[in-house]
C-alpha cells in the first residue's frame, strides 16, 4: 500500500521507513523560525531548558516582521530581545528593516525551505512552504524553543484530504480564489488536523507565487499542512536559489486518503471572504457594491511579485477612488526592488496608493493602517476574524489582488471585468 | 489540582485566537497583561467578571486562527482553571498542553453545560459532574505520550529531563 506525500515527508524526519496516520513520531527538524511576536516567548521558554547552545544556528531563522519598523517601544524591546538572542547564538538568518521580508515570503525567496523538508514555525501560516513540497507546519511559542535547543520534535501523523482542481483557470483568478473556494466548502475546521494535499491541471497551470498562496491558507481549512507535489516549475523556482541539497518526495497514486474533492475550476467567479470567516467565501458578483474605506495589497498570502503584478495590471492610469485609502505592501525587499525596478510602484504611487516597506502591518491589526469603529476593508490577507484589522466593530473581506485593485478604484467590491477601459 | 470545580463561561463554536487576545496586545508577552485582555473581542467584560477557577466551555474548533502561544497563556493567567470543547484547533490544543492549561475534548459536555452550571472536573480520569444534576460526561483521553507530558508539566521540563539524560 502506497504513503501520501505528507506520511513520506514524516517518515524521513522520523527516520522510518513508514508512518501511518494517528501514529506519533519525533522528526527532525530541517528549519525552525520565529517572529517578533512568538520568538520572544521561545527565547524565554529556551533559557529554562538549559543548553548552552541552539541546535544548529544555521537551522534557525529569526524574522522581526510583525510589528516592525517597531511600532512602539514595547514592540521595540521585543525585537531587541531577538537580536541580543541571534547575536548570542551566531543565529545566521536574522534579518531586520531594509533586509527583511514577511517571513513567509522571505524563506522561500532565499531558498531556506526545500523540499523534502520538515520545517516548524512559530506562526501558522508556516504551512506556506508546503507549495515546495516541504511538510512545514506552524507551531507555539514552547515548542518553538525545544525545536532551537534540540533539532527535534513531536506530530501527530494527519491523515491526508487530496483535492484535485480541473478544468482551466478564468483570466482575473489566481491561487487566491482556489483556495478560498474550497476553505469556503471545507468550512474553518474542514481539514482540521489533516494535511491538504493540492493536485490536478489548476494546480499545476499556477507559477509559483499562486502556489504559496494556496499552501498558505490551507491553515484557515484547519489543516496541518497544505502540500503541492514539486515539478519543473519548483525545481526552477529553487535553481540557484536553494541553500541546502533536498531530495523530492512525492506521494504514491494508490495512497489510502481520508477524502478525496474534485474541483471544477473553469466556471468559478473570483472569490471573497466575507466577515467574519475564511470561510464565509461569496463569488465576487453576490458582494458587489459592498462600499470599502480602505483595500490593503500584501501579506504572506498577496504581497509577492506576481500579486504586485496583477495589481498594477488594473491600477495602471487608474485612479484610487476618493473614498478609499490604497496600501500596498511588497512581501520582502527584494519584491519591493523588483517592483521599482518594473515600474510598479510608479503605477501604484500615481493611482495615490501608499507604498510601505515590507511588513504584516495591517493584516493582524497591528500597525500600518488600523481600521476604525464601523470602517469597511478589503485585503489581500489571510483572515477577517471580528477585530483582525483594528476595531472590534470594524470589517474585513477577503479577495484576490485583482479584485482588490479594482475595487479600490471603484470604491466598492466589484468584479475587475466590471471597471470598463481606462479612459 | 487534579480534581477542581468551577462555574462555566460558554462560548459558541470556531472562537479564534483574535478573540481570546487580540493582536494589538501582542506587543507584550507579560501573562498579567494578556489576562487583563482575554477574550476581549468576544466579550469586553468577561475578563473583569472572572473568578478564579471558573472554567470555560465552548463548542467546536476552540483557539482556531493563529499560532500565538499569547493565548493559552492569556487564559491560564486569567485564572481559568480548564477549557472544555468539542474540539480544539491543533496549534491551540498544542500549545495549551505544552504551557500546562488543563483542555478537555468533551462534545456531551460541551453540548449539555450551559453559562453559570457548575462542575466538578477530574483531570485525571477525564470526568466532568454537572454539581446540581449529578450528571457525567466523558473527556477523549489522551495518548500516553501526551499523559507522558502532561505529567511532566509541559513540554519545556519534558525536554529539559530529556537533555539532562544525555
Amino acid at each position: 500500500m502506497g504513503q501520501t506525500m505528507a506520511e513520506k515527508l514524516l517518515a524521513r524526519a522520523a527516520g522510518k521507513k513508514e508512518v501511518a496516520p494517528g501514529e506519533l513520531i519525533n522528526a527532525k527538524i530541517d528549519l525552525a523560525l520565529g517572529n517578533d511576536i512568538t520568538a520572544p516567548v521561545a527565547i524565554k521558554e529556551f533559557a529554562r531548558i538549559g543548553v548552552e547552545k541552539v541546535f544548529d544556528p544555521e537551522r534557525i531563522a529569526l524574522i522581526p516582521d510583525h510589528f516592525t519598523p517597531n511600532k512602539d517601544i514595547a514592540a521595540a524591546e521585543q525585537v531587541k530581545l531577538m537580536r541580543e538572542f541571534a547575536r548570542r547564538y551566531g543565529i545566521v538568518h536574522y534579518y531586520e528593516v531594509g533586509r527583511m521580508g514577511v517571513e513567509h515570503a522571505l524563506l522561500p525567496e532565499l531558498g531556506l525551505v526545500l523540499p523534502g523538508e520538515v520545517i516548524i514555525g512559530a506562526d501558522s501560516h508556516t504551512c506556506t512552504y508546503g507549495a515546495l513540497g516541504a511538510f512545514a507546519t506552524g507551531v507555539g511559542s514552547t515548542d518553538l524553543a525545544a525545536a532551537m535547543a534540540t533539532g527535534e520534535l513531536w506530530f501527530k501523523v494527519p491523515p491526508t484530504i487530496r483535492l484535485v482542481f480541473t478544468g482551466e483557470l478564468p483570466p482575473l483568478l489566481g491561487g487566491k480564489d482556489l483556495i478560498l473556494y474550497a476553505i469556503g466548502r471545507l468550512g474553518v475546521d474542514g481539514a482540521r488536523y489533516a494535511a491538504l494535499e493540492f493536485t490536478g491541471p489548476a494546480i499545476l497551470a499556477l507559477e509559483m507565487d499562486g502556489r504559496f498562496t494556496m499552501s498558505n491558507m490551507a491553515i484557515e481549512a484547519g489543516a496541518k499542512a497544505g502540500l503541492i507535489a514539486p515539478d519543473a516549475k519548483t525545481e526552477a523556482y529553487l535553481q540557484g536559489r536553494a541553500r541546502r541539497p533536498y531530495t523530492v518526495l512525492r506521494g504514491d497514486a494508490d495512497a489510502p486518503v481520508l477524502a478525496e474533492h474534485y474541483i471544477d475550476v473553469s466556471t468559478l467567479e473570483p472569490q471573497v471572504a466575507a466577515p467574519f470567516s475564511p470561510a464565509n467565501v461569496h463569488p465576487v458578483s453576490s458582494l458587489a457594491g459592498t462600499v470599502l474605506d480602505q483595500v490593503v495589497i500584501g501579506s504572506c498570502t498577496n504581497g509577492r511579485l506576481d500579486d504586485l503584478r496583477e495589481a498594477a495590471a488594473i491600477l495602471k492610469g487608474r485612479r484610487v477612488h476618493p473614498r478609499v485609502r490604497l496600501l500596498v505592501i511588497p512581501a520582502t525587499q527584494a519584491v519591493y526592488r523588483q517592483a521599482l525596478k518594473e515600474g510598479l510602484l510608479e503605477i501604484f504611487i500615481a493611482a495615490e496608493a501608499a507604498v510601505s516597506t515590507p511588513t504584516c502591518g495591517p493584516c493582524l491589526g497591528g500597525h500600518m493602517g488600523i481600521l476604525a469603529e464601523g470602517e469597511v476593508a478589503l485585503a489581500t490577507t489571510n483572515r477577517n476574524f471580528v477585530g483582525r484589522m483594528g476595531h472590534p466593530g470594524s470589517k474585513v473581506y477577503l479577495s484576490n489582488p485583482a479584485v482588490a485593485a479594482a475595487s479600490a478604484v471603484a470604491g466598492a467590491i466589484i468584479h475587475p471585468k466590471e471597471l470598463g477601459e481606462v479612459k | 489540582m487534579a480534581v477542581f470545580s468551577g462555574k462555566i463561561w460558554k462560548f459558541g463554536d470556531d472562537v479564534d485566537t483574535d478573540a481570546i487576545i487580540p493582536a494589538r496586545y501582542l506587543n507584550t508577552s507579560d501573562p498579567a497583561e494578556l489576562a487583563r485582555h482575554c477574550m476581549e473581542d468576544a466579550d469586553p467584560t468577561f475578563s473583569a467578571k472572572l473568578s478564579p477557577g471558573d472554567i470555560i466551555v465552548a463548542g467546536k474548533n476552540f483557539g482556531c486562527g493563529s499560532s500565538r502561544e499569547h493565548a493559552p497563556i492569556a487564559i491560564k493567567a486569567a485564572g481559568i482553571a480548564c477549557v472544555i470543547a468539542e474540539s480544539f484547533a491543533r496549534i491551540f490544543y498544542r500549545n495549551a498542553i505544552n504551557i500546562g492549561l488543563p483542555i478537555l475534548e468533551a462534545a456531551e459536555a460541551s453540548r449539555c453545560l450551559a453559562e453559570g452550571d457548575r462542575v466538578e472536573v477530574d483531570l485525571e480520569k477525564g470526568e466532568i459532574r454537572h454539581l446540581e444534576k449529578g450528571e457525567v460526561y466523558r473527556a477523549v483521553p489522551f495518548p500516553p505520550f501526551m499523559q507522558e507530558l502532561i505529567a511532566a508539566g509541559g513540554l519545556i521540563n519534558y525536554v529539559r529531563q530529556k537533555v539532562k539524560a544525555t
